[in-house]
């Protein structure tokens, strides 16, 4: 990310040089180091020390004995969930939902983008940047609350509609198979606007002369698009796919958690709210089961990232790092 | 903004071809559909939260109030709990946003200083720790030993500092401040202290209007999780919470709130209720999102160029 010129190894007396240097270099920046001080204690307090502390997946935590304190199991932790009749389940529904709003949310943005960056007047185009942006600025909670309102069998706008032509509106919050569709297009309609910025500001920086000596060639708006507009989205596309893929196991368990139901909760139960569940919500608070199911998530979907990133290098010259 | 479409007032208007003409035409129908699709529900919500409350339970509202009514709006305002949430929220954003902006400046400006050593190496540690996390557990069992567990704190002290925040205040400092500016203060007698006060922090105005944002809408204000997960205690709530138990959970009892016998009426109390809800939450930042946009899209674009 930050590139540096390699410092040299000589010989003796250099290294005692640069050591000197060194040192000279870090006293000379001592209140620079102050100011690090706090960001850097937070960093390990809340960030590393939970690290640490992930060792109770290998071990059964009871808050007796703490982290250290409880006796080592291994991997029986891991094991347990893997034999777990929760385990596939709760995979699946995980990649699934991922994957669906990756493919549903990954091109809508681009294409609102390249559509956006068409219109000539202002006003039209601020109008519909302003109005599409605004959902992303609504709470998950809010955005829930508005999902069971909107579909509400008796008093939801789709209640309403459907009644006005003789028709009865099902329940759609209600039914496991729209789960998957409503969580996912949604999420697309709140986050399509916000995420055309980014593919906007791009757009911005392709150079004006590739355009006019496109026109120039004589080639309509849509191969312009084609052949200039996404060639120069490629790259940041790339990347921002990269990232989608490494986190494809998170999901947005936060919205999740909200819209599930007893009814639901086959199609509804991803990784991180049966997380949560098992070790802060289960009337047995099961503290190393949950860590080692966190982990297990948490390692998988770095090796992904790694994995990804690696494939993008190579086939488009394009990665995160 | 304005110079995104240079190219095409450039161009002649006039050798526009037809084929042209047809996809601007379908272009903007495009994003006509698209604009009417966003705002449909938020309409209809609006709509409803000005109705009467028997008009909403017969399912007569669509996109323009119906019987108008500010029942909804009289009855929140009755209601202890949601503004105890509000006034908790407000609470957590102010004091949690100061903290939050503190900690990524002051990380963020010694990390952009090409000549700090050991600066690689903890942006790595900060860098790292967006890929990969201790987990839910064990950040839960840090914050109950820390005794923070159904405390005001634990809704700000661990929100600390988002990397990704870091990263674009770090890209702003070294894309904004020449190493020679803070050379020749050097020269002049300052000390690093003296430097950040007095150059570095007016410089960084723009960079900390960007992060207040960011973290008062996205790390405070529109977030539940952090709060189901370490209080307890109702009158700590953030609005959020609140809004989660009448939301979705329906556990508010309008017959608490107004005497209506009937039963009908008081259902339709209680969807009403709901709608209006759902536009007094989201009023505060949509009131000042439109203001505040350009600094988002602003901070994107910081964020964009690696």
């Amino acid at each position: 990310m930050f590139s540096k010129s390699k410092r040299h190894t000589g010989g003796r007396s250099r290294v005692e040089e640069s050591t000197l240097r060194l040192w000279q270099r870090i006293r000379r920046n001592w209140q620079l180091y102050v100011l690090l001080f706090l960001p850097v204690l937070w960093l390990i307090v809340f960030r590393y020390a939970p690290m640490y502390g992930a060792q109770i997946a290998f071990r059964q935590y009871s808050p007796a004995f703490g982290i250290e304190g409880s006796p080592w199991v291994g991997l029986a932790n891991f094991i347990r969930f893997f034999n777990s009749p929760k385990f596939e389940p709760v995979i699946i529904n995980t990649l699934v939902l991922s994957f669906y709003s990756l493919i549903a949310g990954f091109p809508i943005p681009i294409i609102l983008a390249l559509s956006l960056n068409q219109v000539k007047t202002h006003m039209f185009r601020n109008s519909v940047q302003m109005i599409t942006y605004a959902p992303h600025f609504i709470s998950t909670v809010v955005i829930v609350g508005m999902l069971f309102q909107f579909l509400h069998p008796r008093v939801g706008f789709t209640a309403v509609i459907a009644q006005s032509i003789g028709m009865q509106a099902p329940n759609w919050m209600g039914d496991p198979r729209a789960f998957r569709h409503i969580f996912v297009w949604s999420g697309v309609w709140q986050e399509m606007g916000f995420g055309a910025i980014i593919y906007l500001a791009v757009l911005s920086t392709v150079d004006p002369a590739l355009h006019e000596a496109a026109v120039v060639d004589g080639a309509n708006r849509l191969q312009r698009i084609r052949y200039i507009d996404i060639p120069g989205l490629l790259p940041t596309a790339m990347v921002l796919l990269v990232l989608s893929t490494g986190r494809v196991l998170e999901v947005a368990f936060e919205k999740v958690y909200l819209m599930q139901s007893p009814l639901n909760l086959g199609v509804a139960e991803v990784i991180n709210t049966y997380v949560y569940k098992v070790g802060l919500l289960s009337p047995i608070l099961d503290f190393s089961y949950s860590t080692a199911i966190g982990l297990l998530k948490g390692i998988v979907g770095l090796l992904l990232l790694i994995a990804v990133n690696h494939a993008a290098r190579r086939l488009t010259e394009n990665s995160v790092w | 903004m304005a110079s995104m479409s240079n190219y095409d007032s450039n161009i002649n208007k006039v050798n526009e071809s037809p084929v042209d003409r047809v996809f601007m035409m379908g272009n903007t129908v495009f994003l006509l559909v698209i604009t009417v699709i966003v705002l449909l529900p938020l309409i209809f919500i609006v709509s409803a939260s000005f109705s009467s409350a028997e008009a909403v339970i017969a399912g007569r509202v669509t996109l323009w109030p119906v019987d108008f009514s500010l029942l909804g709006y009289e009855t929140i305002f009755e209601h202890k709990k949601v503004w105890n949430g509000f006034a908790n929220s407000l609470f957590y954003t102010f004091f949690g946003t100061i903290f939050n902006v503190v900690m990524t400046i002051i990380a963020a400006y010694p990390l952009s200083r090409q000549d700090l050593v050991g600066r690689r190496v903890i942006t790595i540690a900060f860098i790292f720790t967006m890929l990969f996390s201790g987990g839910l557990i064990p950040t839960y069992m840090v914050v109950r030993d820390l005794g923070l567990l159904n405390t005001r704190a634990a809704m700000i002290l661990p929100t600390g500092i988002g990397v990704f925040n870091l990263l674009i205040t770090i890209t702003f400092f070294r894309t904004t401040i020449p190493p020679e500016l803070i050379e020749a203060a050097r020269i002049d007698g300052a000390n690093d202290f003296r430097t950040f006060g007095s150059i570095i922090l007016p410089l960084a105005r723009p960079i900390i209007a960007v992060l207040a944002l960011f973290y008062a809408v996205n790390t405070h204000w529109n977030t539940y999780f952090q709060a189901l997960i370490y209080l307890k205690d109702q009158e700590l709530f953030p609005l959020q919470l609140v809004l989660r138990e009448i939301l979705i959970q329906n556990t508010i009892d309008a017959s608490m709130l107004i005497d209506i016998e009937d039963l009908v009426a008081r259902e339709g109390l209680r969807e009403l209720l709901k709608y209006s809800l759902i536009v007094v939450a989201s009023v505060p930042v949509m009131i000042i999102y439109p203001f505040v946009q350009r600094h988002f899209v602003k901070g994107m674009m910081i964020g964009s160029v690696k």
